[in-house]
């Protein structure tokens, strides 16, 4: 059936099964490919996407239940804590195979978006969703804070 | 047969038109400094950013300087990568050396993955097979990408010097400029590039005097975070080609197991299905998408003929396995008299040692596009050994294997699992394409369920070992027996078993570093029907762990300090001692830690490379504990990128301890019980040590780094375990004490 998504800042219509996740609408429907199927189970957080700005699992979710929510995926991340993670995650190499980093990259936007100044401990609770099995998981807390300090100033 | 998609390399019809090559925009991908992946036109969804990002011009000229280095008149360099890139960083460290002995400036530097060419891609290391595996990317390429580039550098400056009319003795090369002092011009390599085509470089380059690096040792920014932070990365996953169908296969239930009857009519009934079909590994659903796949392999019904399945459980096969001990085993090296001075010894101390089948569950779950035509084959895939996987679809498909083209994609992590001897997930990729007659490209996707009960584990062990020390509280006597299965034997690595002993069973336990004068290791065989393979450090993984946990008990026997004692015994081996004393230093070694608190030391060698790791912990009431901190110390001789030799001992150390807490692939009669991450769960972000890397200087040639900071790590959190309660860790996963 067909549904109107706010993607990346744009209306997109796509005809498409109610119970299809939002992450195969995505990757298939809009060839949004950034956005990655890890588990289909919500238990690896490689298909985090912004979702009225709060970091959501998209491979439960379906279709029916999206709505009229602002979706951002790894594309279209242009806010100032997203750009400032991707710079970060630039600057310190944080990248090994890359697969899970858009939805670390993901997670870690929307933390910095409700908290300018989290310590280690607010870092692994707002992470600890996203699975990294090529372990860069030590970057990605100091890049987390090194874009919090590069928002600061 | 697929138009234009080979850029490199033809049949050479003369060395100006080999040479000679037009267009940036050819096939494959590209990635650099500042832009994300350049793909290729047609690829599907892979073919929208045909320009850069950057904005260079797609209408530049490229020269081929050989096989492994184009120059383009844009000035970018490009180096044909040979092996595969999962995260290790070849993509970045072959064209170090590139860069460092063509005298490159790094942003001008690109990657691009080779085409499957034995003859020109061959692995080194491995013979006559172009593959990655063994953490022998940087070592079998060192040589040869630096004569290569040396040669490239040759016919720059032969270029310089013609243009100039001025000895080529008198040009230097520095940042991609090409200059004559005397008469002040100079030349950037895009600007030489079309009339060095016209040089031929010498036979056999002088190379740069490591004394003369400038890149190598530095820190150059990784050359795919890009296109890896932006979503531009096409993985296999990210692929379309038009008309594809999106495939999922029902595999049998039990290693072992057939298709003996299935019913397709509610499958084919789900919308988007397109068809149905049988194969030898399965019953493959395909549909327009993956969904539609999911929903009509949940639909299906198969009968499976389970009548030569693997049904045992895990603990029928760990007392299977213990029994094997008791026959005689297979002897792998055997120093003095091992069984006779542990007999003679007052107090030989013995133990065993179980350790399960692991999965490898690399983010990216195994994935494949195929698409047939009539006089050939296309295959996308995270290719682990090319070689194989366009054999094994040659065969499958009854084509010669230079109909098979593979179009090597960077990999979500494999960790050893894209390495398959009968190229598992590739070859059903090809066998639904042929199923279907090849009216349709497919993408064969395994859902994590797939990929984690899809088999191809680190094989489950079980070890005893033995010892004893002398009144001087030195060890006298060591045996070490392993029981477990060999994935080589009767597969493509068949070759690899050497004197009737595999060598992926005793690698980490037949080297042992320690003097003790009486030493034995045997292997011994055991078949089961579960399919293994290499896994991150593969022998290693086990034999790491239950040397290094050993020799802590003869050091507590001796009443010796676990440091003080590996000192002692690896006096001969200046390697080992120098990062074990490396890391005891960084890690303070010898301080109080305090209550619940412990520290533990193992060293290991590995693939030519040297770590020893040292582990903090703290142990709570309940008995959990937590790693604090691990300190590393590497020797991997000359270190090309040290940013990415961090990164590899971070990513080992987190990918050793997640197996060591909580990962174990069991069986119940037969059925693997796990199948997501909720049932296989690796470690996350608020289990992560901190770890610090220290690379000790070295001018030997450089060996790998992908495996070797994998099997010191859970030896170490073991020991300091021990040192925080007394008690010993004689199973892994940790979970089960």
């Amino acid at each position: 059936m067909p549904f109107t998504l706010n993607v990346n800042g744009e209306s997109r219509t796509v005809d498409v099964p109610e119970d299809k996740p939002l992450l195969w609408v995505l990757r298939e429907d809009l060839g949004l490919t950034g956005t990655k199927y890890g588990c289909g189970i919500a238990r690896c957080g490689a298909c985090t996407v912004s979702l009225d700005g709060e970091a959501a699992r998209t491979c439960r979710l379906p279709m029916s239940s999206v709505g009229e929510r602002a979706v951002v995926t790894i594309e279209g991340l242009n806010s100032r804590p997203g750009l400032a993670v991707r710079s970060a995650w630039r600057g310190l190499d944080v990248v090994q195979c890359g697969f899970c980093q858009s939805g670390q990259i993901l997670s870690a936007t929307a933390l910095l978006s409700e908290n300018a100044d989290p310590d280690d401990r607010d870092i692994d609770r707002a992470m600890r969703g996203n699975l990294c099995r090529c372990g860069t998981y030590q970057r990605i807390r100091a890049a987390i804070r090194q874009a919090a300090d590069d928002l600061k100033g | 047969m697929f138009g234009r998609i080979d850029r490199l390399p033809r049949p050479a019809v003369d060395r100006r038109t080999f040479l000679r090559v037009i267009g940036l925009s050819g096939a494959g991908f590209l990635i650099g400094c500042g832009r994300g992946e350049e793909a290729a036109p047609g690829a599907g969804s892979a073919g929208t950013a045909a320009g850069t990002a950057d904005g260079t011009s797609a209408a530049a000229e490229e020269i081929a300087t050989g096989p492994f280095i184009r120059i383009g008149t844009d000035d970018t360099v490009t180096v044909i990568v040979k092996h595969l890139d999962k995260g290790q960083g070849v993509t970045t460290g072959l064209p170090t050396i590139v860069a460092e002995e063509l005298d490159a400036a790094w942003p001008q530097m690109q990657a691009e993955f080779a085409p499957a060419n034995v003859k020109l891609y061959n692995n080194l290391a491995f013979g006559p097979m172009q593959g990655t595996g063994g953490s022998t990317s940087i070592a079998n390429s060192w040589i040869q990408l630096r004569k290569a580039a040396a040669g490239a550098k040759a016919m720059l400056t032969g270029a310089a010097a013609a243009r100039w009319n001025v000895p080529a003795g008198e040009l230097s090369v520095k940042k991609g400029v090409v200059s004559h002092e005397a008469s002040g011009r100079s030349a950037t390599f895009g600007e030489l590039a079309a009339a060095a085509a016209d040089i031929t470089p010498p036979a056999d380059p002088a190379l740069k005097d490591p004394a003369d690096f400038t890149l190598i040792g530095t820190e150059v920014p990784r050359l795919d975070s890009d296109a890896k932070t932006d979503g531009s990365l096409k993985f296999t996953m990210d692929l379309t080609r038009p008309g594809m169908l999106v495939a999922l296969v029902a595999h049998p239930p039990r290693f072992g197991a057939k298709v003996q009857s299935f019913d397709a009519a509610d499958a084919k009934a789900v919308a988007g299905v397109a068809d149905v079909v049988e194969i030898p590994r399965g019953i493959a659903v395909l549909a327009d998408s993956y969904w539609s796949a999911l929903k009509g392999r949940e639909a299906l019904t198969v009968a499976w003929d389970e009548s030569a399945a693997e049904k045992r459980g895990t603990e029928q096969l760990f007392a299977e396995y213990e029994a094997k001990t008791k026959e005689d085993g297979i002897v792998a090296r055997n120093d003095g008299d091992a069984p006779a001075a542990l007999e003679a010894a007052d107090a030989a101390i013995r133990r065993e040692y179980r350790l399960p089948f692991l999965a490898h569950a690399a983010m990216e779950p195994m994935d494949c596009v195929v698409e047939l035509a009539d006089d050939g084959c296309r295959i996308w895939t995270g290719s682990q050994i090319q070689t194989l996987d366009k054999n094994i679809a040659a065969g499958i498909l009854g084509m010669q294997p230079e109909q098979v083209e593979i179009n090597t994609r960077f990999a979500g992590g494999s960790f050893g699992r894209r390495a398959v001897p009968d190229s598992d997930y590739v070859a059903e990729a090809v066998m639904i394409a042929k199923a279907i007659d090849g009216r349709a490209p497919v993408k064969l996707i395994w859902t994590r369920e797939d990929d984690t009960r899809a088999g191809r584990y680190r094989p489950m062990s079980y070890h005893v070992l033995e010892g004893a020390v002398d009144d001087d509280g030195k060890p006298t006597a060591w045996r070490h027996r392993a029981v477990v299965q060999s994935f080589m034997k009767g597969s493509a690595f068949d070759g690899m078993i050497q004197d009737g002993v595999d060598p992926s069973a005793v690698e980490g336990s037949r080297e042992l570093p320690y003097a003790i004068p009486d030493l034995r290791v045997d292997w011994h065989p055991f078949d089961n029907g579960v399919p293994t393979l290499w896994w991150r450090s593969v022998g290693h993984t086990q034999n790491g762990y239950v040397t290094e946990v050993f020799m802590d008990e003869l050091a507590e026997a001796a009443g010796r300090d676990p440091v003080e004692l590996r000192r002692e015994l690896l006096a001969e081996h200046p390697r080992h001692l120098g990062v074990l004393e490396v890391a005891a230093e960084k890690a303070g070694w010898g301080e109080d830690l305090g209550a619940n608190r412990g520290r533990g030391v193992a060293v290991h060698k590995s693939f030519g490379t040297y770590v020893a790791e040292i582990a903090d912990v703290t142990v709570k009431d309940d008995g959990s504990f937590s790693v604090d901190r691990v300190v590393c110390a590497v020797d991997c001789g000359i270190a090309i990128n040290p940013d990415v030799i961090r990164a590899q001992m971070e990513g080992g150390i987190a990918y050793a301890l997640s197996a060591a807490l909580r990962e174990e692939i069991t069986l119940e009669d037969g059925r693997v019980q796990q199948d997501n991450f909720d049932s296989y769960r690796p470690l996350r972000i608020d289990e992560m040590p901190e770890v610090e890397v220290h690379i000790v200087p070295s001018g030997e040639a450089p060996t790998g780094v992908g495996e070797p900071g994998v099997p010191p790590l859970a030896p170490a959190v073991a020991n300091a375990v021990f040192a925080a309660t007394g008690k010993r860790t004689y199973r892994l996963p940790f979970v089960r004490g």
